[in-house]
Formats: structure tokens, sequence, C-alpha cells
């Protein structure tokens, strides 16, 4: 009895021949942008505790976080929160049985990307980066 | 049907009985972080690029240092809890998956204590 259940274990299809789908390709992106920002909170924990010890400390790590380089980060960074943010969001949507049929669920996924631009924009034009 | 494996049949292993209450509390980490992600950001983005007389004295606010301690807090875990995820998907080694998580663990606990460490050494410094 047991060896036949073992046999009749369902199996997820592998990802490799699965075709891209909005819902697929904007869920994974919630999780990479999630690691991504691992990377961006530790910068932002550096800078405070910079700010807590030493001036010259502080300069050093503001002179690096407001290069062009630091600003890709920057910017990389609001971008992965704000999609984050949203992307989690739709998945709680969807943790409360809402929003599973085709078209809302496509509808959800090009409000996360697109909203997820223009709040980068936002967030960018609120820290006064701009002007 | 029983979807149970041999070994799990025989073995007698079921349910750890704390799945649903360590779902449940993700979903409410990640809930209380959709205001606090805007608290954070309202408090850390006019920051970012000003120089250490600004951002010290805007931060020695207790207001802002307790949203702060807060956020990250709830922050770390939700990553810790996040990254364990992660970790449990792609690798498929045991031991490999027991030392990467307690390391997770480390990585996460040592920034967010360090974190708080700074907001407060900021805000009792005024």
């Amino acid at each position: 009895m047991a060896n036949e259940a073992k046999g009749k274990r369902p199996l997820s299809p592998h990802l490799t021949i699965y075709r891209p789908q909005m819902s697929s390709v904007s869920s994974i992106f919630v999780r990479i942008s999630g690691v991504a920002l691992a990377l961006g909170f530790v910068l932002v924990i550096w800078w405070l505790l910079a700010a807590s010890i030493s001036i010259p400390y502080f300069e050093f790590i503001n002179g690096m976080m407001t290069s062009w380089f630091g600003a890709i980060v920057m910017v990389g960074s609001v971008w992965a929160l704000c999609y984050h943010s949203l992307g989690g969001i739709r998945h709680l949507i969807w943790d409360m049985g809402y929003g599973f049929d085709l078209k809302t669920s496509d509808r959800m996924g090009w409000c996360v990307i697109i909203g997820s631009f223009i709040f980068t924009i936002i967030v960018i034009y609120y820290s006064g980066a701009l002007s | 049907m029983n979807y149970k494996t041999d070994i799990v049949q025989v073995s007698g292993r079921g349910s750890a009985e704390t799945g649903a209450s360590h779902w449940f509390g993700e979903r409410l980490k990640s809930v209380a972080l959709i205001p606090l992600t805007i608290i954070f950001i309202c408090i850390i983005a006019p920051l970012i690029g000003a120089d250490h007389s600004t951002v010290v004295g805007s931060l020695q606010s207790p207001v802002k240092g307790f949203a702060l301690i807060i956020f990250f807090l709830v922050t770390l875990k939700h990553l810790e809890e996040g990254l364990q995820v992660v970790i449990e998907d792609y690798v498929h080694t045991r031991g490999r998956v027991l030392i990467l998580i307690k390391l997770n663990k480390l990585f996460c606990w040592t920034f967010g204590l360090v974190a708080i460490f700074a907001i407060a050494k900021i805000t009792f410094a005024a």
C-alpha cells in the first residue's frame, strides 16, 4: 500500500519546460527583489552605523552612496522595495483566496510592474535627489 | 489517498503542528510591513545624500527612532523567514540547508542588532 502511494505522489512540472507566464514571472521577481533587498538593507544599516560613529566615517559612506555606482544601487533598491511591497500585497490578496482567475491575475501583475516604476519615481522625487 | 512515503509511514511522523501559526505569522509581519515601510521611506529617503548634522539632527527625534527600530525588527525577522524559504527551496542537501539556515539567522540578527544599536546611539545622543 505504501509503495503504491509513493508511485502516485504528484510531481510538479519542471520549471525548464514551463512556458513563462505573467503570474510566474511577476511572482519570481518578488523573490529576486526580496533577496536583492538584503544587500540594500546592509547598505542602509552601514550608513546608519557610520552616522552614529563619526563624521569622517559618515563622509566616507555618504561619498560611496552618492557616487554614480552608489546611486544605481540606491535607485535599484528603491525599485526593488516598491516591487517587493506591491508584489507582496498581491500575494496577500492571493493568500486570502481572491484574484485567482486569469484576467484578474494578469491585471494585478501589470499593476505591480507599472506601479513599481511609478512609486520609484515618487520616492526619488520625494527624496529630493532630483532637485 | 495517503501521500506518505514508506519511511514516514514507518517512523510515524506527521505534522509538526506549528505550520499554520508559522504561516500566519509570516503574513502578519508582511501586513505590518506595509505601513512600516511607508514610514521608513518617509524618514530615510530625504536623508540619503544629506550631510552628517542633518542626518543626526533628524534622527534624534525619539518618535522616528522608535518607528525605525520597530521597522528594522519586523523587517529583519521577515528577511530571515524569507531567505530561509529561498534556502529550503533551492538547496537540496540536508546538511547544507541546516548550516545555511543558521548562517542566515546569524546574518539577519547581526544586522538587525547593529541597526538598533546605531539608531539608539543617534537618538539617545541628543
